[in-house]
């Protein structure tokens, strides 16, 4: 009998464990082990005479049972729910909506000081931002919210989520339709054309954007002057990068030439856009959930056939997904790196040699070359839930009028790193003389608006682009290992992303 | 030999157990009640829009190459852990039972890792193995071994395993501990007396007087390797290179947290009970009998 009773508990516990269809990335939020109780544990041997066939008592295999429990007694993990944070006193008679936000620490508390700013500048209304986890963790957090009708008024939603947050038309309420139901003016036209039109449908505004960056080149000065190359002339074209970096590793000047944070949203995303080449059809997905992918094309494969053979000589060295390969850039490992405007922070603290900031290169012998770069980064998306007043919006119309004044936008960029979304943004910091005391800083603004954009770089909207790029990343990886060729893995990312493309569009058929 | 606890009050007995199966029903039954019924359902991540599907999700989850993949990397990752674990924590467990100055400490030290959250172990293991700031990545990959997890599935897949294993060990060592230290001396000295050697002693005596011990350890590492190494995974690799280390929890993970396809990930769900249930059933239906209980 009392097996059977071990028998439940294991399955308990493990049933426990198992349903929980998302467990959470923190590590704290484990479940308790599946373990039995230690103090359970010893049962099943020494209550073991009951079964039929054994012969006598055995105590002695128990484990004494003293000892056991106190070692297991420590990990119990506690999840800390995150609303455990001081609060702030809010002034009565306010107005409060809700912002959670996804931006980590210092970036965060600067988001956080915007929200005062605006608090302190009335007093009608009150901003409560909060710091809900990483993006993809607000993302659940608002989707979780939402379905228990407590949605927050305002959420930060990072970019390859817009596709589905649009898709979302019951959740969500576009900040056009907001604008003109609290007579609050928001002209697309003082924004970038790529920032505004990568968050518009039918040219109106759907989200609010806040906070962009887009990927550039960083390039190791002390490393090329070691190299015998020129340290003030970065490669403009892809044909000089792959000179400079294998020159930079034959003379030992550095281990590795050049590697790239973000391989899917630089060497992909904005890869396609700075060449006018589609990523998907439908431009990029902009018209319809019906795109399919199409960076299987000859120069998607002869650009990634390119970063292999840099890798057999050595140049090219692949550092990981997403912002992983960032370190390997101040240390001085690598000479060469494509990462997001926004690490340049990072870079200004860590780097013990000279360093400049470019725009990414081009194949020049692709005649449409080069156009615009496009944007990364997150929007702050308005949430509907029962019971929104008219006040409520109001609120959250003047709090958009406020964080989109030029100024505010002009200060916004000088403290984060993030791109001047608005073009008054740009003119008054270039006309503070910040570009003068920090060169290079001016880099993605103008990359990002060197061209008009085209349908091909305006920006993507994909379902299930997060799993887009883990499928690339993959895919790739196996093809860095020498696992598949480039075009096996690029016409297998295709594959597999449309099935993915396919099913986002069965959700809300 | 039974004994019958007869209650006075008929309502008592179920007084007293109410918090037991309150917590059952709440933290058990109703989560994955839920997961059974997102498994027939298809809805965007919003539940704007809610389809019944019946099993369509499990025959998509089921045809996927993918997932078949997942299955074969989960079963030669939990079978390497479980191996490991038990080996080395055995090792430790006949070296810390012997008469040594110090043992106190020795199995005090050994504990320790045990206190470790599975992502904070894998936080240092990446430390140390790091190959560009790990010290011993660092200095194979100068050494002229070439050493990246990032990019080589095999080592990512042994890095894994190792980290995981590590606090393992020290769980297990203190169950196999325990046992041996209850194994009555009598009969390793009689052994002893007979002039058994060393290995014989292990061999013929503890060994099989600990296989209670180890039976429980083995559904334990087994379950243990099945779902919380979820942090291990995540802190080191994602899953990656390729898909080298995405087991079945991290792709139910990936595919409802990040991919927000709620349906096909709760029926992934559905079928790791099913798949675990399995396991603990067939370990108590069949392995029992194989335990030495004399």
């Amino acid at each position: 009998m009392k097996r059977t009773t071990l028998f439940v508990l294991i399955l308990l516990a493990v049933l426990f464990v198992a349903c929980a269809p998302a467990p959470t990335p923190a590590p704290t939020a484990a479940p308790p082990t599946a373990a039995p109780k230690p103090t359970e544990a010893p049962k099943p041997a020494a209550t073991q005479p009951p079964a039929p066939t054994t012969a006598p008592p055995q105590p002695t295999a128990a484990p004494k049972p003293t000892e056991a429990p106190k070692p297991t007694e420590a990990p119990k993990p506690t999840a800390v729910p995150p609303t455990a944070t001081a609060v702030p006193v809010i002034p009565p008679g306010r107005v409060v909506v809700e912002f959670w936000h996804g931006l980590t620490k210092p970036l965060g508390d600067i988001l956080e000081g915007v929200a005062a700013d605006f608090n302190k500048s009335q007093d009608k209304y009150y901003v409560n931002a909060n710091f809900k986890g990483a993006y993809p963790d607000t993302m659940n957090a608002a989707i979780a919210a939402f379905r228990a009708g407590k949605a927050p008024h305002i959420v930060q939603m990072f970019e390859v989520g817009t596709a589905t947050m649009m898709a979302a038309k019951g959740a969500i309420k576009p900040v056009y339709e907001l604008a003109k139901e609290t007579g609050v003016n928001i002209d697309p036209k003082m924004y970038i054309p790529a920032v505004a039109g990568y968050y518009s449908l039918d040219g109106n505004m759907i989200s609010m954007p806040l906070n962009s960056s887009t990927t550039i080149m960083y390039w190791n000065k002390d490393a090329f002057k070691k190299a015998g190359l020129d340290p003030e002339k970065p490669p403009k074209t892809w044909a000089e990068l792959r000179t400079m970096a294998k020159q930079i590793v034959d003379s030992k000047a550095s281990t590795c030439g050049f590697t790239t944070s973000w391989l899917t949203w630089a060497q992909f995303e904005n890869f396609s856009a700075i060449h006018n080449v589609p990523l998907a059809t439908k431009a990029n997905g902009m018209l319809g959930m019906d795109a399919e992918l199409k960076i299987n094309s000859d120069l998607h494969i002869r650009h990634m056939q390119n970063l292999v053979d840099m890798q057999k000589e050595g140049s090219f060295k692949y550092g990981g997904r997403d912002a992983a390969p960032d370190a390997l850039f101040p240390s001085g490992e690598c000479a060469i790196i494509h990462a997001s405007s926004g690490s340049r922070a990072r870079y200004t603290t860590d780097s013990k040699f000279a360093w400049g900031a470019a725009m990414l290169p081009y194949y020049d012998d692709v005649p449409t070359a080069p156009k615009n770069s496009i944007i990364g980064g997150a929007s702050l998306w308005v949430m509907t839930a029962p019971g929104r007043t008219v006040d409520e919006y109001k609120a959250l119309g003047e709090f958009f009028r406020y964080i989109s004044q030029p100024e505010q936008d002009a200060k916004w960029h000088q403290s984060t790193g993030y791109l001047p979304i608005t073009i008054g943004g740009f003119d008054r910091t270039k006309a503070a003389g910040f570009y003068d005391k920090n060169p290079g800083a001016d880099v993605p603004y103008m990359q990002l608006t060197r061209t008009q954009p085209t349908e091909n770089s305006m920006g993507l909207r994909l379902g299930d682009m997060p799993a887009i790029r883990i499928v690339i990343y993959e895919e790739m990886e196996k093809a860095f290992q020498g696992q598949q060729t480039v075009k096996q893995a690029l016409d297998n990312v295709v594959k597999r992303g449309n099935e993915l493309l396919r099913a986002f569009e069965k959700l809300y058929k | 030999m039974r004994r019958r606890v007869v209650f006075n009050n008929r309502f008592l007995p179920y007084f007293l157990l109410a918090p037991q199966v309150a917590i059952t029903i709440i933290f058990f039954f109703w989560p994955a009640g839920q997961a059974i019924y997102q498994s027939v359902l298809r809805q965007d991540p919003f539940g704007l829009r809610t389809k019944f599907v019946y099993l369509e999700n499990f025959q998509a989850v089921l045809s996927d190459p993918l997932y078949i993949e997942a299955i074969q990397v989960t079963v030669i990752f939990s079978v390497s852990v479980t191996i490991f674990v038990m080996v080395v924590a055995l090792l430790f467990a006949v070296m810390a039972d012997r008469q040594i100055r110090g043992a106190q400490a020795y199995k005090t030290l050994l504990l320790w890792p045990y206190a470790l959250a599975p992502a904070v172990a894998a936080v240092l293991w990446m430390f140390i193995f790091h190959p560009s700031i790990g010290v011993i990545g660092k200095a194979l990959n100068n050494s002229g071994l070439p050493w990246d997890y990032h990019l080589n599935s095999v080592q990512a897949f042994v890095l894994v395993v190792i980290a995981s294993s590590w606090k393992q060990i020290a769980h297990n060592f203190l169950f196999f501990l325990a046992g041996l230290q209850s194994v009555p001396i009598a009969v390793v000295e009689a052994a002893l007396i007979d002039g058994a050697s060393a290995w014989k002693l292990f061999r013929s005596i503890l060994f099989p007087l600990i296989s209670p011990t180890t039976f429980y350890l083995l559904t334990v590492n087994l379950v243990f390797a099945f779902f919380d190494t979820f942090g291990v995974i995540h802190a080191l690799t994602r899953g990656g290179p390729g898909r080298s280390t995405t087991t079945l929890m991290y792709k139910a993970y990936m595919d409802g947290y990040v991919n927000l396809n709620l349906g096909e990930s709760a029926a992934q769900s559905v079928i790791l009970i099913i798949i675990v249930s399995v396991i603990v059933w067939a370990q108590f239906r069949y392995m029992e009998g194989k335990v030495h209980y004399t």
